[in-house]
C-alpha cells in the first residue's frame, strides 16, 4: 500500500509537469498527429487517475491491505458510524482531498458541458434565422458576411458548417472543398469531444500550467488531423492557398498593418512556428502552414507502435496498481 | 404549412424588414401576401396563417429573446429587440472571439493570426 501510494504520486507528477513540458516541445506529433493525440489523452486520464489514486491508497492504508479492502472498511466506518480513529489527520485530509478532486472534476465537466450545448443551441438558433442553406449539401450553411469565414458547429444530427459570403467569393471551388472537407473532418471524426475534455480539464486545474499546453496541443493536432482528410481530395496547393486567403482576410489581422519594416517570411519559416509568440491559435496556423510546405514523413512504425505501447501503459498500470491487489487478496 | 422554424424566419425577416411594431394580425397578413406571392395564387382564406399560429411564433421568438412586445397598447405591437446585422454581429463575435471555451463550442477553419502572419500569407500568395 505505502510504495503503491508513492510510485502514483510520482507518476501524478511526472504526468503533470514535465511529461506535458516534453511533449507540447517535441517536433513528432506533426508528423503523426492521430498517435500524438492518443497519447496526450492517456496522459491527461492517467495523470488524473494517479492524483487520486495516490491519496485514496495512502488515506486508505491503516484500514485495508489493499484499495478494494481499504473502500470497505471505509464504508463500515461511514455507514455504521464506526470509530475513525484507525485514521490519522492525514489520512483523512488525503481521503477528504482525493474524493473533493473527483469531485470537482466531474462537476466541472458536466458544467463545461453544459455551457458548450448552451452556447451551442443558441448560436443555432440565431443561424437558422440568419443564415441560408447552401448548395453544397444539408449540412452546409451560408452567412452574410463579407469576411472570409468558415467553422462548424458541432451537435449530433443538427452538426452544421457555416461559410461566408465573402469565403465563397474569394475561393475557387476547389478550395472550398478543401475548406468543406476540413470542416466536416472535425464533425466526422468528433473532434468536439476532445475539445471538451481538454477544456473541462484545464478549467478544472487552471493552477496546473501543463492544462493549458495540453489543451493548445489537443487543438493544433485537431487541426493537422482534419487538414489530412482535406488532402485526400484535394491537393496541397490548393489547401494551402486556402487557408492563406482566409487568414489574410481574418479580421484577426487587424489593427495598423505594417506593410513596412516588418520582418519577413520569418514566421512560416518551417522549424520556428509561432516565432511571435501570438496565441495558441497563431502557433496552430504557424506549424500548419509550414508542415504542409515541407512536409515530413510519418513517424516509423515502430516508433508508433512504442507510442501506442506507452499509452496502453500509462492507463494500465495505474489501473492495475489500484485494483489487482484487491482481486488477488 | 411552413413549420414552425421557417414561420419563425419569415416572421423576423418582416420585422427586421419593417424597422417598427407590428400586431400579429398585421403580420399574420404579411405573410397571407408573401406566400401568395410565391404561389401565384390567390389562396383560400380559410387556409391562410391563423392568427394564433402567428402568436405562439412570436412567442416563441420572444422566449429566445429576439422579440418583445410593447406592454402598453392592445392589441400588443411586437418588434425585433435587434437588427439583423446586430445579430450577425453576435455570432461573429462568438466565431472570432477569443473567449477561452469558444474553440469547444466551435471549430474554426483559421483561428486569429498575428498581423506579421498574414502579411507573410499574403506575400506567399503574392496578393498584397
Amino acid at each position: 500500500m505505502f510504495w503503491t501510494s508513492w510510485f502514483l504520486a510520482v507518476l501524478a507528477i511526472v504526468l503533470a509537469w514535465p511529461v506535458p513540458i516534453l511533449l507540447s516541445r517535441a517536433q513528432w506529433p506533426s508528423r503523426s498527429p492521430f498517435t500524438a493525440m492518443l497519447l496526450w489523452q492517456a496522459i491527461a486520464l492517467a495523470g488524473g487517475l494517479s492524483m487520486i489514486g495516490a491519496m485514496l491508497v495512502y488515506g486508505l492504508e491503516p484500514v485495508g491491505d489493499n484499495l478494494l479492502a481499504g473502500l470497505r472498511a471505509l464504508a463500515g466506518m461511514v455507514f455504521n458510524n464506526a470509530p475513525t480513529t484507525a485514521l490519522g489527520f492525514w489520512h483523512i485530509f488525503a481521503l477528504s482531498a482525493a474524493a473533493l478532486l473527483t469531485a470537482h472534476l466531474v462537476f466541472t465537466l458536466l458544467l463545461t458541458y453544459y455551457k458548450i450545448q448552451r452556447q451551442r443551441r443558441r448560436h443555432r438558433e440565431l443561424l437558422a434565422l440568419l443564415a441560408s442553406p447552401s448548395a453544397d449539401g444539408p449540412r452546409t450553411m451560408v452567412i452574410n458576411v463579407d469576411s472570409p469565414v468558415a467553422y462548424c458547429l458541432p451537435g449530433g444530427a443538427r452538426s452544421v458548417t457555416v461559410l461566408s459570403d465573402g469565403l465563397m467569393a474569394a475561393l475557387e471551388p476547389a478550395e472550398l472543398r478543401a475548406v468543406l472537407n476540413h470542416e466536416n473532418a472535425h464533425l466526422d471524426q468528433r473532434h468536439h469531444l476532445l475539445l471538451w475534455a481538454f477544456a473541462a480539464w484545464r478549467q478544472a486545474l487552471p493552477w496546473l500550467p501543463t492544462t493549458r499546453l495540453a489543451q493548445e496541443a489537443v487543438s493544433s493536432l485537431i487541426e493537422m488531423l482534419a487538414d489530412d482528410v482535406a488532402l485526400k481530395t484535394e491537393s496541397k496547393a490548393t489547401l494551402i492557398k486556402a487557408i492563406a486567403i482566409v487568414a489574410s482576410g481574418s479580421p484577426g489581422a487587424h489593427g495598423a498593418r505594417m506593410a513596412f519594416g516588418e520582418p519577413d517570411l520569418s514566421d512560416v519559416e518551417p522549424g520556428q512556428p509561432g516565432a511571435t509568440g501570438g496565441a495558441g491559435s497563431a502557433r496552430t496556423t504557424a506549424s500548419r502552414v509550414s508542415r504542409l510546405l515541407s512536409p515530413q514523413p510519418p513517424l516509423p512504425e515502430p516508433l508508433r507502435a512504442a507510442v501506442l505501447a506507452a499509452c496502453v501503459l500509462l492507463l494500465s498500470v495505474p489501473t492495475a496498481l489500484l485494483i489487482v491487489p484487491g482481486l488477488l487478496g | 404549412m411552413a413549420s414552425l422554424g421557417e414561420l419563425e424566419r419569415a416572421v423576423m425577416d418582416l420585422l427586421w424588414a419593417g424597422h417598427e411594431a407590428a400586431t400579429a394580425n398585421t403580420l399574420r397578413d404579411l405573410l397571407a401576401q408573401s406566400t401568395r406571392a410565391e404561389n401565384g395564387t390567390a389562396g383560400h382564406e380559410g387556409k391562410d396563417l391563423a392568427v394564433t399560429t402567428v402568436l405562439t411564433v412570436l412567442s416563441r421568438l420572444e422566449r429566445k429573446g429576439l422579440v418583445e412586445r410593447e406592454r402598453g397598447t392592445r392589441p400588443h405591437r411586437y418588434q425585433a429587440v435587434s437588427s439583423r446585422e446586430d445579430h450577425t454581429a453576435e455570432l461573429m463575435h462568438e466565431v472570432l472571439g477569443s473567449a477561452p471555451d469558444r474553440e469547444a463550442v466551435l471549430a474554426r477553419f483559421i483561428g486569429s493570426v498575428t498581423d506579421t502572419e498574414a502579411e507573410t500569407l499574403r506575400k506567399l500568395l503574392g496578393l498584397s
